[in-house]
């Protein structure tokens, strides 16, 4: 007969559990109870490496606001924003972060703006503001988070940001996304990734390797299947004829779209393929629609917050490496776009 | 889409009137969504409260907030960042008769964010008769789905075939139990209810302490409690009687094991020695008079992990505490219990009585985490896929408002890509023919006419089945019952008297070949009944006595639908279902619904769990050979 009240299941179930936890404490009481029904979904191991995690979000509009109304709800350790630029009606469009009260936001940037708001969300979530320009950090600079999202960057910044975090020891997973009428893109790179991923009934580990940002945009076309979607070469037009005419997201109209044309009948020369490859009716709307369309915002912020929910657990598949999602058509789809279809 | 689209759509959008049926998960997404869309004229429907638990994803709420109306909040929340629209905000239950068809003509559209069939079914129903389309929508973990139904056009909700919430054979409950869910019900159904429950209510626990067949003098309820009788030993009492005796009276019945693992009978002296006991009499130190309804057995025993998985030494040390806390600190509440996932000390004492069951019976045990999951029901949820499911459902509005048919369509929300897509699209399909809902099918009702009671139609076919909430039941010109405020006493007489009456007994006899009328007036629904007598029923797999069919299923599904709705499919689990909740307390016989537990224990996998038992109501695999809408 026992007298020790413990089982020797409680005693063993105890010591196994601080082995696994390699992260930290454990959950608080308020944080389970709080989390509960999400913890019910990735389980506690994963909700505790969320609550440890760091992300830096730059630039933020429509899309990016649901992304960190997201990840805050959800219980991330800290969101650093960074977006210098001035409230104005057009930020209140999308953007349900930004209370339209002119008395309120007059003068403060928006990322100010939207750090008091998404604090509310989640008091136990650090949200703060960093000022300046992205592209002008140092490598150093990134190491101090886990995850980077950049919203409707240029080509310039992107590559540039993620050349740094690819150069640092430690892992940094890195994310795009830009939105435009009503469809979206979403860029994943993690580097070298290991995960676990569910089997049958077993756990299995898998790894896939990411392509960086320069060499998934610098992909030949004419190997690129015919099915892919064609959100991915009209990005890559738009992207090149903002930087030529160095525009910002949205800075263009109806009037750009010669000028569009003739960067696209380059590129498909340039690339051996015809013209036929992208709709022009397409680029239209990318550059007519500069506003955000709200539900499109919240689907592909929901899509990209749980992409970097599923990075930082650690658990589950991660999309590789592009998301699109068009309303016209109402499909989401993940594209795998890498330099492997050269053989 | 041009400018000049643009500014049509736009109108649309601003001259719309929208009705919002939830202000919960989907709900707040939704409301947010359509502010920032340019909708400018929102209604919307909730009778809950707000719980800490929501706070993780209904982001218009604050802990401040908890307690108060999920409607008004959500609506003052959204008013903030678009103070000109106009939302008006209901806090009341939608299938209350304030919300008739008349209600429903006014808007343009109904947008559902619901947790439960029953009340989808009847905004369905209701959608219906004012002819307005209703988007439909549901999500569970990472699983969501959009569904359009527009009168005429295409299928209503109820096409195709919801599978019902699982029940469980009684028999399996009270004597061979193979799953942890089981052994859930039981603890919760039968052994709380019948300790802390109305004890006016049936219930099929073995109370008796002697055999009764061989005891001519009068047995005692072992479950009764004598005024002085020490807690901890009523406690053990309970125990032995329901972990040992029970199940040693369970296991002379030979025929029942002959292919079954035997349980094992336990005895608390073998698991609590008694100096334990002592030794946690912390509980009768306390005064009897306190009353806190906050108090916890975990915390006294020096347990903190809710996830952590207890032997059963600290199950049977939680279950007598647990116990005793309820008779030392709540005793008021004696008699008038019913389950509630958030009070801690039943889901302490449910996960116990459970655990130590599972144990007697070689099943797996669970932490109390988990076992709360199953016991309450509690539909796991994130925020991202109720953002992403609100932003379609607006998208379909939007479709449906601008008459775009030819666009409308069902999107999927799926975990892992199928065929590239995260998001996927179907179009619809053609209404059912043979929808008893919007096309008026017969209906087939095997029965015993003999044995069956009024009161059993009622309850099984009529209200579960039918899911109709006001109904009236004809049987040629003879009205046999029918519910309402209108009617007096003579008539609610007739009607409590009719309910007691087999059917072949009723004034106006219902036997084989009879046809009944089922009406809801509310819900505008009529259908017929056409009865066929049975004799016999299999009580494992018909367990209700009765069988419903006679609606051919719509042929797109494989075949594999519930289409006798008794079908007692192991897979069948709706799970955008949550917990009806106590109404099914009351029904004999009748075990309520609870979420089959995860196969695996460990919540560190549950990511895919999603893949067994996730059902989306209509599932992608859909045949292609069913017409789509033209």
């Amino acid at each position: 007969m026992k007298k020790n009240s413990l089982d020797k299941e409680v005693l063993l179930s105890r010591f196994s559990r601080l082995n696994l936890r390699m992260d930290g404490e454990e959950l608080t009481e308020q944080e389970t109870a709080l989390y509960d029904r999400q913890i019910r979904v990735w389980g506690a191991n994963a909700q505790r490496r969320l609550t440890k995690s760091h992300i830096l979000v730059s630039g933020i509009k429509g899309t990016v606001a649901e992304f960190c109304k997201n990840i805050v709800l959800a219980g991330v350790g800290s969101v650093t924003l960074m977006d210098d630029s001035l409230v104005n009606e057009e930020a209140l469009n999308a953007n349900f972060l930004i209370p339209p009260d002119e008395n309120a936001y007059k003068g403060k940037t928006v990322a100010e703006i939207c750090c008091d708001s998404l604090k509310d969300f989640n008091p136990m979530v650090l949200v703060s503001v960093e000022k300046g320009d992205l592209s002008a950090r140092s490598t150093e600079f990134f190491e101090k988070f886990d995850v980077v999202v950049i919203g409707y960057g240029s080509l310039a910044t992107k590559k540039a940001v993620n050349e740094k975090c690819r150069k640092l020891s430690k892992r940094v997973a890195f994310y795009t996304v830009d939105c435009r009428d009503s469809c979206g893109e979403i860029f994943v790179d993690l580097q070298d990734y290991k995960y676990t991923k569910k089997k049958l009934e077993e756990k299995v580990e898998c790894e896939l390797n990411f392509p960086s940002f320069q060499e998934a945009v610098s992909v030949p076309w004419k190997p690129i299947p015919r099915r892919t979607a064609k959100l991915y070469f009209a990005m890559r037009v738009i992207e090149v004829f903002e930087e030529n005419e160095g525009r910002k997201h949205g800075e263009c109209s109806l009037l750009d779209l010669p000028t569009v044309l003739e960067i696209k009948k380059k590129l498909c020369e340039a690339n051996s393929v015809s013209e036929s490859l992208i709709p022009d009716s397409l680029l239209e709307r990318l550059i007519t629609g500069t506003i955000e369309f709200p539900p499109a915002c919240a689907i592909v912020g929901g899509i990209l917050a749980q992409e970097v929910i599923k990075a930082v657990s650690g658990k589950g598949e991660p999309l590789k490496n592009f998301f699109y999602y068009d309303a016209q058509d109402g499909k989401g789809v993940m594209e795998d776009i890498s330099n492997s279809f050269t053989s | 889409m041009d400018t000049q689209q643009q500014q049509q759509q736009q109108s649309f959008i601003q001259g719309a009137k929208v009705l919002m049926v939830g202000a919960g998960g989907i709900g707040c997404e939704l409301l947010k969504t359509l502010a920032l869309s340019g909708f400018q004229d929102i209604h919307i429907i909730d009778m809950d409260t707000i719980e800490v638990s929501n706070l993780n994803r209904q982001f218009l709420f604050r802990r401040s907030h908890v307690g108060q109306s999920k409607s008004k909040v959500a609506r003052d929340a959204v008013l903030r960042f678009r103070p000109h629209i106009n939302i008006r905000s209901y806090h009341a239950n939608v299938k209350n008769p304030e919300f008739d068809v008349d209600f429903f003509k006014q808007f343009d559209v109904v947008l559902n964010g619901l947790d439960n069939l029953d009340a989808r079914r009847h905004v369905n129903r209701l959608c219906l008769a004012a002819d307005v389309p209703l988007v439909e929508s549901g999500t569970t973990g990472f699983l969501g789905q959009v569904t359009v139904h527009v009168k005429g056009k295409t299928e209503c909700y109820e096409c195709q075939t919801k599978p019902a919430p699982k029940t469980y054979p009684v028999c399996t409950i009270t004597s061979t139990p193979t799953k942890f869910v089981h052994c859930i019900v039981w603890a919760k159904d039968l052994l709380f209810a019948k300790l802390f429950g109305d004890k006016n209510q049936d219930n099929d626990l073995n109370v008796r302490a002697n055999n009764a067949a061989s005891s001519s003098k009068e047995t005692e309820d072992v479950f009764e409690r004598a005024e002085d009788e020490d807690i901890d030993q009523y406690g053990r009492k309970i125990y032995d009687h329901v972990f040992g005796y029970n199940i040693e009276a369970a296991l002379s019945n030979e025929e029942t094991w002959k292919n079954r693992t035997r349980p094992r009978p336990i005895y608390s002296k073998e698991v609590l020695p008694e100096s334990l006991s002592q030794q946690n009499g912390t509980t009768q130190n306390c005064s009897a008079t306190d009353d806190d309804s906050t108090v916890s057995a975990m915390p006294l025993l020096g347990l903190k992990n809710p996830q952590e998985l207890w032997g059963l030494t600290q199950n049977s040390l939680v279950f007598i505490e647990a116990l005793k806390l309820f008779f030392a600190k709540r005793k008021k509440e004696i008699g008038h219990l019913t389950f509630d996932k958030d009070d801690q000390l039943a889901v302490e004492f449910v996960t116990a009585a459970a655990n130590i069951r599972a144990e007697s019976f070689g099943i797996p045990l669970h932490s109390l985490f988990e076992a709360k999951g199953i016991a309450g029901n509690i539909v796991h949820a994130v925020a991202t896929t109720n953002a992403i499911v609100a932003g379609l459902i607006v998208i379909e509005a939007i479709k449906v408002l601008k008459k775009d048919a030819d666009k409308y369509r069902m999107t999927y929300c799926l975990e892992h890509p199928s065929r590239k897509m995260l998001l996927m699209p179907v179009e619809p399909f053609e209404p059912n023919p043979a929808c008893y809902v919007c096309s008026k099918t017969p209906l087939v009702l095997e029965i015993n006419t003999q044995k069956s009671k009024l009161r059993d139609l009622v309850d099984k076919i009529v209200t579960a089945k039918l899911g109709m909430n006001l109904p009236l039941i004809m049987h040629g010109a003879s009205l046999l019952y029918e519910v309402g405020d209108d009617l007096d006493d003579i008539m609610v007489a007739n009607y409590n008297a009719n309910l007691e009456k087999s059917l072949s007994e009723l004034p106006s006899p219902v036997i084989n070949g009879s046809i009944l009328t089922v009406e809801d007036l509310q819900q505008e629904l009529s259908c017929k009944i056409n009865v066929k007598h049975r004799e016999e029923f299999d009580e494992e797999k018909e367990p209700e006595g009765m069988v419903l069919s006679g609606w051919t299923q719509s042929p797109a599904t494989n075949g594999e639908s519930a289409s006798t709705s008794n079908n007692e499919n192991e897979k069948a689990v709706d799970v955008t279902e949550s917990s009806s909740g106590p109404e099914m307390a009351s029904k004999k016989r009748r075990l309520s619904e609870t979420q089959p537990e995860n196969d695996k224990k460990e919540t560190e996998n549950v990511e895919s769990d999603d893949d067994e038992i996730m059902e989306i109501e209509n599932p992608v695999m859909v045949s292609k050979k069913k017409k789509r809408v033209e």
